[in-house]
């Protein structure tokens, strides 16, 4: 069950979100000066790595608000979550999510 | 006393070193591999190939699928590919002199709304005048088919029906893909494990060979049948893929007396459920909502499939749980695979199968086969090409599909 | 005490600590019949080895009989089925006799290795609880105590799980150790007494994690202290799932034992050493009287002594280390025994035939009766004269096995010690730690640091600090271990090991004969000398079937595991696996195990039944049925309902006599003569605000929104992206800023979600909100010539006249009994209709009284299938019913609601080749040409002259039935569906395969009656 850390609410159980796939895929500004090949790309085609990957989430039974996130498809954890609307962070100097409190004291094995 | 399963072969591979070139690579040795290296040296008398496998071959959906066999699917593209492939599941027993346990027990898939209904009739018609044995079943019916089944009004969603296609079924994965291995590997086949793709080269827009951890190997033609890691070869190859890789799961309980006599799947209610040959109940559970390579899932899909088991199955209740695993299922947007050249010259792809790949595996390796040989695709995967997204000719079959399954 | 033959037998209590019996309680169970005696704390399997009864069903291929191994979960041949104490409650198959309790009129019949599902359903209450604690600590054994005394007394919140019924784990097994100079036993039921007092502190005994998951969430299965097969008190659950999110995780899950692979090492009186010791120790049973132990390591020393104590006779201890430990030294020295060293127990004599399929024998057939052992050369092969001693028991310790699923299932890694001959944490799971025996800890005092030391620094990293205060006890060096891995039978060839002798070929070499291994020129390694070493004993799996797998060409362990089905029956490998993994590695003459491969382990760490995993959702409570608050009028009125989504709605109201063909051509004739009244509160709501709002709208409707007027309404079409019809519905606009749009009842939800997604994530700087008022609002409708009549005295504020009161426009009111509404002129059916919308505090109210003043008109309750007659008849689509994902509005007839003027989503796909075609398949009217037959649902159509030869190859066909109804209007069946190049088709006859026959069917408008649309006004 992971832990995913609502910008607005914190962390909460992964039953509580829908996923929301890739991030960073705008709307087409101009659909109709794109060929269907392109078209396509926007329709169907997404990233779809074996690590980290910048997807969005929506709080569905919470606050219903849409956030990003980088998280590591291979092991799941969360690297970081950022604003709707905002750039992802480079992940090598974010600060993990907040819900790693548990984590803040320090001692943690490598 | 427990019938002893049929005996293995006392050989079935060998373990060679990778040849500097071949005339064909198979990326991928999993069942879609296989057989796509079975009908390319069987049909194609390509037999200078090899099938290059990152770890254990078949260790990936092959090793942990539930093992349904069907091909009672809504679309006529979709009819066409999946009955070739069961009438080639009918031939492959004795064509590869081994017993996988290919139990043609007939599947059911249930119907919990008027929705449920209308969508099986429709189903049905369309499967039989498609050549695909199919009938609908009242709730009596179903009973009678599978005696174990609740068909009472005391559960949420009571049982309105079924559509029934009698030469469903389930067969061993393991021992399907040891039985083309052997087979392969009998004809010249190179079949080497432990090898990974990490790149490809590149003559102009032409493939003519595979970066490995055991160094590069020439092919004059390059096939992927890596499932859910599909993406990350397309990435290396310079190309992109319309699929998203997700976990699904699924669970088996310990040995029991044989109760359950067929399949049976639902998606209202959601699960699907065989008994294999050794005793244990088989059961798939729902695909976890997100992107994921790490053949793992929620503990919570776990129990909604209990639920669900629970409810149509009341004899199940004081089975175990024994063991749950997860896979990594290479989904597409229409629930429909691809088989299709790619923007590379003499680069091919089988991908896209979802949760449903095992069913295909000899059609998949038919038609790949045709494919990479030819260059072309096979009238039966022609619907199953890259440019169906482009030309929105998509063959959405969640319906069928829906349940992951 | 003593029997004539040599077997078991309980001890007295001045013998043995019984730590887990309690005398004064004695009971009797029943076991193929026959009666058992036993006390309260006993597992059935310590009550049958007390009565000198440790054979139980025979293995499952191979009908070899088979004997109690362990004394734990990890047992592999001892599974029972327990009948159900009260009739109607199922009986429970494949349960390790060493896993339940001994409970007063059990009864219980060995399997042989497969279970039996009892028809019988399972109604007993299975809960499912959540918890968040600070420090979750698995494993109430020394370490793990120590771990939960010094995190709770800082103040986290700690729980302690334990799948035991008493705190103490491996102590249990003990009888003088001591801990803080305390009897070990006695301090670990002081320690958890003081714990319990404390407040955050929470215990749970028979509780087993079964899987650990992300972010340390660990689910367990507690069981109840009620007997296993009686019902639990009314309203107490049987089991609980406990669902736990921890900040930390302390894993103290012990280790488990592994046997010894030597010829005919599943004889009946061959057990695990840790076993025979708990046995005697715990629950006061004696295994039997002269007992052999066989060794790798220190651990049977502490039996040795207890064995003496107990006056137990052992006639030798066989060690496979050259030279005895210090430990082994001071043992045999205590008690006098003889110590066999660089040597290995070899074979045994059993009693009796082989063959165990009579089950109503002798409890003890087939066991062993002598056991033989030879010295061992470097490799673990016999050397020299074997030498054979009579036992009835041969105690065995291959080694320990740390029990590391938990941490495995989180993607932990192991490392193969050496020292220790077994796999440990390689490096803790980030946020856990893996104390005591499961981390390779061999000493008392050595587990006990490592949880206290574990058990504060977890409570430190969650901010809860406090003193450190470590429990001691005996922490020696551990002693050597010496595994072997494979015993070859005395008289066999040259075994397998040794540079010499023959082996598989390395994989880089090219293979000169196919055959590698079994029986080519290698007699060593030919089957028939291993044919009864046994790896995994409830698979029935030996090292034969492994030599096969390998000569097969295998080499992966999991191909192996697959191969033979090591690993995969109801113990899932407990004991098993890592031989298989020494096996292998011997064969293939590598160094160690893990050159094999490492484990990986899969929840749940033992098995759980489905019910109880399903839990409270059985019945009623599998999903939420939601109803509306008009409900019970309708099940007063003897509605049939249908499933729409999660709702239930009303299909029809059958009058006495009526089936449902009956009911619905009545009520449908009601509503085209007269007038009807549905309720309609499910249909999705969804207030829509903000300056930008009609913007939105416009944006995600195909239709245009922006210069809809206020005080009027517009029927809405909406698609996905790809230019797929998903939804429709109404959307009035109640102000300049703000509009309530209706959707399918099945589809508000997913239309919510996809306002919200387009707006946060596209637009995020358009001024617009989004409320679902689904629940907020009851929806009457009321269809029919006479509904302005009744509209006109519900609603007497209103001007409900055809000129003042126009189609699509609302208007909000007062209705005569005082409730405020807002009424709307729309119709499904075709019919003046209005749609009379009130806050659901006054729904049935509401009702009632529309139902009373239409009384004087014949007004007439109609479900969802008038309904959806009503709406057929006039063409109207539903969507999800009539489309099904691929249908674009043009292919459904409505071109005229896609706007020309402004781009919205979806709008783009309709260029693409596929979706621009003009032979798509059009949505159609469908008549059948007899004028008598209805047609299915589902039905096919092809075209007139197709022949019907589908063994021939696929018949070509041109559409399917969507809709198909008996019309009272029009007196004859009708339909709807969707044709290829449907539109250009008006006239055509077509054909339906329906049974063996083929109905001729007309292509028609999909608009039955009124074309024109003169109903509409009244």
């Amino acid at each position: 069950m992971l832990l995913i850390d609502c910008p607005h609410c914190g962390p909460r159980d992964e039953v509580e979100f829908h996923y929301g796939g890739q991030a960073h895929v705008p709307y087409p500004v101009d659909p109709y000066a794109l060929s269907d090949r392109a078209w396509a790309e926007f329709l169907f085609y997404r990233d779809n790595p074996r690590g980290p990957f910048a997807e969005r989430w929506v709080h569905a039974v919470g606050c219903r608000k849409w956030f990003n996130a980088i998280r590591d498809t291979v092991t799941y954890e969360f690297l970081a979550v950022y604003p709707m609307g905002s750039p992802p962070p480079n992940t090598s100097t974010a600060s993990p999510p907040a819900h790693d409190s548990a984590h803040d004291s320090g001692s943690d094995p490598s | 006393m427990a019938d002893q399963l049929p005996e293995h072969p006392a050989f079935l591979w060998r373990n060679p070193d990778p040849k500097p070139s071949y005339d064909a690579v198979i990326v991928g040795g999993g069942g879609h591999g296989l057989a796509t290296a079975y009908y390319l040296a069987k049909n194609h008398g390509m037999t200078n190939i090899a099938i290059l496998e990152r770890g254990w071959l078949a260790g990936g959906n092959m090793a942990r699928n539930t093992t349904i066999i069907r091909s009672n699917y809504l679309w006529d593209e979709s009819a066409a590919i999946y009955e070739h492939s069961i009438r080639l599941w009918e031939q492959l027993p004795e064509e590869l002199d081994y017993d996988f346990l290919f139990s043609q027990r007939g599947v059911l898939n249930l119907a919990h709304t008027l929705q449920d209904v209308r969508e099986s009739r429709r189903r049905v018609n369309a499967n039989q005048l498609n050549g695909v044995d199919a009938e609908f079943l009242e709730p009596d019916q179903v009973k009678e088919a599978c005696p174990i089944i609740n068909v009472s009004d005391d559960i949420r969603y009571p049982v309105m029906g079924a559509t029934y296609q009698p030469r469903a079924g389930i067969a061993k994965h393991d021992h399907v893909a040891w039985a083309f291995a052997r087979a392969i590997d009998a004809m010249g086949v190179d079949i080497i494990q432990n090898c990974e793709v990490t790149g490809f080269v590149k003559d102009g827009n032409r493939v003519v060979g595979v970066e490995t951890n055991r160094g590069r190997i020439g092919a004059g033609k390059v096939g992927l049948a890596a499932a859910g890691h599909s993406s990350v070869l397309a990435d290396q190859a310079g190309f992109r893929l319309p699929i998203q890789s997700r976990p699904l799961q699924a669970l088996v309980s310990e040995l029991f007396e044989p109760v359950h006599p067929t399949v049976v799947m639902s998606n209202h209610v959601h699960v699907y459920v065989s008994q294999a040959h050794k005793g244990e109940l088989v059961l798939g559970a729902g695909v976890d909502a997100y992107n994921g390579y790490g053949q793992r899932g929620g503990f919570h899909i776990i129990e909604d499939q209990m639920a669900a088991a629970v409810e149509l199955f009341p004899i199940f209740s004081r089975a175990h749980l024994l063991r749950t695993w997860g896979g990594v299922v290479d989904t597409t947007f229409d629930a429909s695979p691809i088989i299709s050249p790619t923007p590379i010259d003499e680069l091919y792809v089988n991908c896209g199968w979802g949760t449903g790949g095992f069913k295909g595996t000899p059609g998949a390796g038919y038609t790949f086969a045709h494919t990479i040989a030819t260059g072309a695709p096979h009238p039966l995967n022609e619907p199953f090409l890259l440019d169906r997204f482009e030309t929105g000719h998509l063959i959405d079959e969640h319906g069928a599909a829906g349940v992951a399954h | 005490m003593t029997a004539h033959r040599l077997t078991g037998y309980r001890v007295d209590p001045d013998l043995s600590p019984g730590h887990g019996i309690d005398r004064d309680a004695g009971i009797t169970v029943t076991v193929d019949g026959a009666s058992v005696p036993a006390f309260t704390g006993d597992s059935i399997a310590s009550a049958l080895i007390a009565s000198g009864r440790l054979g139980c069903g025979p293995s499952i291929h191979m009908s070899r009989p088979r004997g109690i191994l362990a004394a734990g979960v990890e047992e592999p041949n001892a599974l029972l089925r327990i009948e159900a104490r009260t009739p109607g409650a199922p009986s429970e198959s494949m349960l390790p006799a060493t896993t339940v309790d001994a409970v007063d009129g059990l009864s219980a019949h060995w399997l042989q290795g497969m279970g039996v599902l009892d028809p019988a359903g399972d109604d007993a209450y299975y809960d499912r609880k959540y918890v968040h604690t600070d420090v979750l600590v698995v494993g109430a054994g020394p370490a793990g105590i120590a771990a939960a005394r010094e995190a709770s007394k800082t103040g986290a919140r700690t729980v302690l799980l334990d799948e035991q019924s008493a705190p103490g784990g491996s102590l249990l097994s003990g009888r003088d150790e001591t801990i803080d100079d305390t009897e070990a036993v006695a301090w670990a039921c002081a320690a958890l007494d003081r714990l319990t007092a404390q407040p955050d502190f929470t215990y749970m005994r028979r509780t087993t994690a079964i899987g650990s998951y992300d972010a340390n969430y660990v689910v367990a299965v507690e069981r109840s202290a009620a007997d296993v097969a009686a019902p639990a008190s009314a309203g107490v659950a049987r089991a609980r799932i406990w669902h736990i999110r921890a900040k930390r995780v302390v894993l103290a899950t012990g280790a488990h034992e592994r046997p010894l692979v030597f010829a005919d090492n599943d004889r009946p009186g061959i057990m695990l050493a840790g076993a025979v010791r708990t046995y005697l120790n715990r629950y006061a049973a004696a295994a039997g009287q002269r007992i052999v132990l066989a060794t790798t390591n220190d651990s049977v020393y502490a039996l040795l002594e207890d064995l003496h104590t107990a006056g137990i006779a052992v006639p030798v201890v066989v060690d496979s280390r050259p030279e005895p430990s210090d430990r082994a030294r001071a043992a045999l020295e205590a008690t006098g025994a003889r110590g066999v060293f660089g040597a290995a127990v070899v074979g045994t004599s059993a009693n009796g035939q082989a063959d165990a399929s009579d089950t109503g024998g002798t409890a003890d057939r087939g066991r062993v009766t002598a056991v033989s052992f030879a010295s061992v050369d470097g490799s673990g092969r016999p050397a020299g004269a074997v030498e054979t001693v009579p036992a009835d028991t041969l105690a065995v310790s291959g080694g320990h096995s740390p029990v590391l699923h938990l941490h495995t299932q989180r993607q932990g890694r192991t490392r193969w010690d050496e020292a220790f001959a077994g796999f440990v944490p390689e490096a803790p799971v980030s946020g856990q730690s893996v104390v005591g025996s499961a981390n390779g800890a061999v000493s008392l005092g050595t587990a006990l640091e490592q949880g206290a030391h574990a058990g504060h620094a977890a409570a430190a990293e969650t901010g809860a600090r406090g003193p450190l205060v470590v429990p001691t006890a005996s922490a020696s060096a551990p002693g050597p271990v010496h595994p072997l891995w494979l015993i070859a039978s005395p008289g066999a060839p040259a075994g397998p090991h040794g540079p010499t002798a023959p082996r598989a070929p390395a994989d880089s070499e090219a293979p000169t004969t196919a055959q590698p291994l079994a029986g080519n020129g290698t007699p060593a390694l030919a089957p028939e000398h291993w044919a009864s070493h046994f790896v995994d004993l409830q698979r029935d799996q030996t090292v034969a079937d492994v030599l096969r797998a390998v000569g097969a060409g295998m080499r992966s362990v999991e191909h192996i595991k697959r191969y033979t089905s090591i690993s995969t029956a109801n113990d899932q490998g407990k004991t098993s696996s890592v031989n298989a993994m020494g096996v292998i590695a011997s064969l293939l003459e590598d160094a160690d195990p893990a050159s094999v491969g490492t484990s990986t382990n899969r929840p749940p760490y033992t098995p759980v039944a489905f019910a109880a995993l399903a839990g409270r959702r059985r019945g009623d409570l599998y999903e939420p049925a939601r109803v509306t608050n008009i409900q019970p009028w309708h099940v007063a009125h003897g509605a049939e309902f249908e499933d729409v989504g999660q709702w239930k709605r009303p299909r029809y109201f059958p009058r006495a006599g009526e089936d449902m063909d009956a009911a619905v051509l009545r009520e449908c004739a009601a509503v085209r003569t007269s007038v009807g009244f549905q309720d309609a509160s499910t249909l999705g709501k969804i207030e829509i605000r903000g300056a930008d709002a009609p913007e939105f709208l416009n944006r995600i409707y195909t239709n245009g929104f922006k210069k809809l007027a206020v005080g009027k309404g517009r029927y809405g079409l909406m698609c996905g992206a790809d230019g797929m019809l998903f939804d429709d519905g109404v959307t009035m606009r109640l102000a300049e800023d703000r509009f309530l749009m209706t959707t399918t009842t099945g589809g508000a939800a997913g239309v919510l979600d996809w306002l919200e997604e387009w707006h946060q994530t596209e637009w995020p700087d358009m001024d617009v909100l989004f409320t679902s008022v689904t629940e907020q609002w009851n929806t009457i409708a009321v269809a029919g010539p006479r509904s302005r009549d009744v509209i006109a005295t519900i609603a007497p504020d209103i001007d409900v006249a055809n000129e003042s009161f126009g189609f699509m426009e609302f208007r909000e009111t007062q209705l005569s009994n005082g409730i405020p509404a807002r009424i709307c002129r729309i119709s499904f059916s075709g019919e003046l209709a209005f749609e009379v919308n009130v806050p659901t505090f006054y729904g049935l109210a509401a009702w009632e009284l529309v139902d009373d003043t239409g009384q004087e008109f014949g007004i007439t309750p109609y479900g969802t299938e008038t309904m959806h007659v009503l709406r057929a008849e006039k063409g109207l689509v539903i969507i999800g019913q009539d489309t099904d994902g691929t249908v674009t509005p043009q292919d459904a007839g409505m071109g005229w609601a896609v706007s020309k003027l402004k781009d919205f989503v979806g709008k783009r796909s309709f260029q693409r080749t596929d979706t621009a075609r003009p032979d798509r398949k059009h949505f159609v009217g469908v008549l059948p040409v007899d004028g008598v037959t209805r047609l299915d649902e589902g039905a096919q159509l092809i075209a007139a002259g197709t022949p019907v030869t589908p063994e021939a190859g696929p018949v070509p066909m041109i559409g399917h039935v969507t809709s198909s109804y008996l019309s009272a209007e029009l007196g004859r069946p009708f339909g709807l569906a969707l044709v290829e190049n449907g539109f250009n088709r008006m006239g055509e006859i077509v054909r339906s395969p329906v049974g063996g026959t083929l109905v001729d069917v007309e292509i028609t408008s999909s608009v039955f009656i009124d074309p024109e649309g003169k109903r509409r006004d009244g």
